[in-house]
């Protein structure tokens, strides 16, 4: 029982790592961080991440209403919002998704899974009064459908007295909301569905191509649905590909 | 302790040891298959010719784009490029000839009705339904009574340009007003006029209806746009009420929706979203489920 120990090699010495579990959770740290530093920290400082488009705006409030009733319903887990680089889905759905086109999204919406269609570009496909009876059942409008009825959101009056809190938290994030929209953000709510307002021209100011209409026309009081259908309706419409210069961005 | 030593022999199964000892347990060494582990080389090399032709790792301003110059939106946009220039062969001058054309030319219109009937269920039927079967507020295109006209011209008219689509200045705009809601007329003239479209397209009225009010408001409000019979204009796009086909429902309660507050339902355009030749294979898909001219 004493053999007088061998010079042991670094390499030999492994047991001192495995034998003690901080080292070897140091270890580990040190290793999947290189994967990190290779793998996500360039996106921060690489300009080139995010093609230069023009067209890209803050959602407008009441986009931005809709958006988070998107996210509290869970539709991504059903519905993704990119279109891949391959061809059956430009051919299908139009232009593959830019980085762009989601960098005011906190969080993206990309998605990972396709019971139904992808969203990416589903601004002005349909009409209002489409989403608004597909929304309430999509059985009545695609038999086969598997997507669930909500027709509760059609009955549901729009909470957004907040509103000016979510725009405040997102411009903490990066997107770049000024004073004004955040002070006008309630009015804005309202003057969005309705385009004879007194306030149409200087919303419009704010938020370029931004569409002014009354999205659910069935209901007097701004519904959860119409902000729903409002952020629908503007989603993948901002960029205008005949001016965006596809071959400017190969990736 | 004792540091066991690399190569030992374990004495109970004959096999060698890894060398390494765990409260007097020693590993033993089943080293993985030779084949697998030369794999596992060729592999790794592998990788680091890949990172040299494809693009790889970041660097201070861009990316190593590797020496093949591939990148996936290059490679996806040169394979859209070279398919359409196929189909365009393929499709013997879809392009270029003329609706009449396309429907006179066996060929043509076997490629133009395949592409139709495709471009149709991605676009078209979440709304007029498989095989244009329709539903509540949007039209049937599978029957021949058409809103604004079934010649192949107005067909894709219709198509590029939709209807009442706010994204398109040439679009189809005739709006019925909302009588009842704009206070044109109150409610029981509502309530009359609606019981005279109820005559007109060959259905009862309710019993007590004022049918004679109905007449003269109707002639005075809606036969500009529905005729005097109120058999329908196509320019304007006012359906034919005399007919069994309805869009919103034929009871006294849709009608008189519809005049308190008519819905002018909107078609998308699809000038932006299909090329020409896609549009032209729609006008040919839907004239052949309907029956056009
Ligand atoms: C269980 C999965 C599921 C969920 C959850 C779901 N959908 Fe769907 N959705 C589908 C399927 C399947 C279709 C295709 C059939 C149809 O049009 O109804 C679809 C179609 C759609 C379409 C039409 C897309 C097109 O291009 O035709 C829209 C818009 C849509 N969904 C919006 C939503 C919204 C908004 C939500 C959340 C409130 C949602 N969906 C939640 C499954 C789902
Ligand atoms: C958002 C739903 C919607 C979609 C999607 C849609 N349509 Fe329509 N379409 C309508 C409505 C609503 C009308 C009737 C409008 C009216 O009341 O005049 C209509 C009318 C038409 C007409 C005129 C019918 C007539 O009687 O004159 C044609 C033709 C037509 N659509 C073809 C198409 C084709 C082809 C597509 C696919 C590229 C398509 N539609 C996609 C809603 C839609
Ligand atoms: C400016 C033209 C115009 C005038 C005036 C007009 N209509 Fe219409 N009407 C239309 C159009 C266009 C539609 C189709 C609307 C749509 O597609 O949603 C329509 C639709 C209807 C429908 C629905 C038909 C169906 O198939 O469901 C009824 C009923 C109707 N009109 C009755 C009337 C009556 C009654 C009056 C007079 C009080 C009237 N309209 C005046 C243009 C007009």
């Amino acid at each position: 029982m004493s053999n007088p120990a061998p010079a042991q090699s670094l390499w030999a010495r492994h047991a001192k790592i495995e034998t003690n579990s901080i080292l070897l959770l140091i270890g580990i740290l040190i290793a999947i961080s290189f994967g990190g530093l290779i793998e996500i920290a360039p996106l921060f400082y690489l300009q080139s991440t995010v093609e230069k488009v023009e067209g890209m705006r803050p959602y407008t409030p009441l986009e931005l209403a809709g958006r988070n009733i998107y996210v509290r319903e869970g539709c991504y887990l059903c519905h993704s919002q990119m279109i891949r680089a391959l061809r059956d889905e430009v051919e299908r759905y139009g232009n593959y998704s830019l980085a762009a086109e989601s960098m005011y999204d906190h969080p993206f919406q990309w998605g990972s899974k396709r019971n139904g269609p992808d969203l990416a570009r589903i601004g002005e496909k349909y009409s209002d009064d489409w989403h608004l009876a597909h929304l309430n059942e999509p059985r009545a409008l695609v038999p086969q459908s598997i997507m669930p009825s909500y027709a509760f959101l059609s009955r549901t009056p729009l909470e957004y007295r907040a509103m000016a809190d979510h725009l405040r938290v997102l411009r903490t994030e990066g997107v770049p909301y000024s004073d004004e929209m955040i002070e006008q953000s309630l009015a804005d709510v309202r003057t969005q569905v309705d385009p004879d307002s007194a306030g149409a021209d200087a919303f419009l100011k704010r938020y370029p191509k931004a569409k002014l209409r009354k999205f659910d026309a069935s209901h007097r009081e701004i519904t959860e649905a119409e902000a729903l259908i409002a952020y629908l309706q503007m989603l993948g419409t901002l960029v205008d590909f005949k001016l965006y210069d596809n071959k400017a961005n190969l990736r | 302790m004792s540091a066991p030593k690399h190569g030992e022999i374990d004495p109970i199964s004959g096999q060698g040891t890894t060398g390494h000892e765990w409260d007097g347990i020693k590993e033993l060494n089943t080293p993985l298959p030779r084949w697998w582990l030369w794999t596992f080389y060729a592999c790794i090399l592998w990788s680091v010719g890949y990172w040299i032709v494809y693009p790889s790792f970041p660097l201070i301003s861009g990316f190593a784009p590797g020496f093949a110059g591939y990148s996936s939106r290059g490679a996806v946009m040169a394979e859209i490029d070279s398919v359409r220039a196929r189909r365009a062969d393929a499709a013997a001058g879809l392009a270029s000839a003329s609706l009449t054309q396309i429907r006179n030319d066996p060929k043509m219109l076997e490629i133009a009705l395949a592409q139709g009937k495709t471009a149709f269920g991605d676009n078209c039927a979440p709304c007029h339904g498989a095989g244009g079967a329709g539903a509540k507020g949007f039209p049937v295109l599978a029957d021949d009574d058409w809103l604004w006209g079934n010649s192949l011209d107005e067909m894709a008219a219709t198509i590029t340009h939709g209807i009442r689509a706010a994204t398109d200045d040439q679009t189809r705009s005739t709006m019925m007003p909302a009588f009842g809601k704009d206070g044109l007329l109150k409610r029981d003239e509502v309530a009359a006029v609606a019981n005279h479209v109820r005559v007109l397209g060959q259905l009862e009225p309710e019993k007590g209806a004022n049918l004679a009010l109905g007449a003269n408001l109707f002639s005075e409000n809606c036969a500009v746009c529905h005729g005097a019979e109120g058999k329908g204009d196509r320019s304007l796009g006012a359906p034919n009420l005399t007919d069994a086909i309805w869009l919103y429902g034929s009871d006294v309660a849709a009608i008189s929706a519809t005049i308190h507050n008519p819905r002018n339902g909107v078609m998308p355009a699809w000038r932006d979203r299909l090329d020409p030749v896609t549009i032209k294979s729609l006008t040919l898909y839907v004239q052949s489920l309907g029956g056009g001219r």
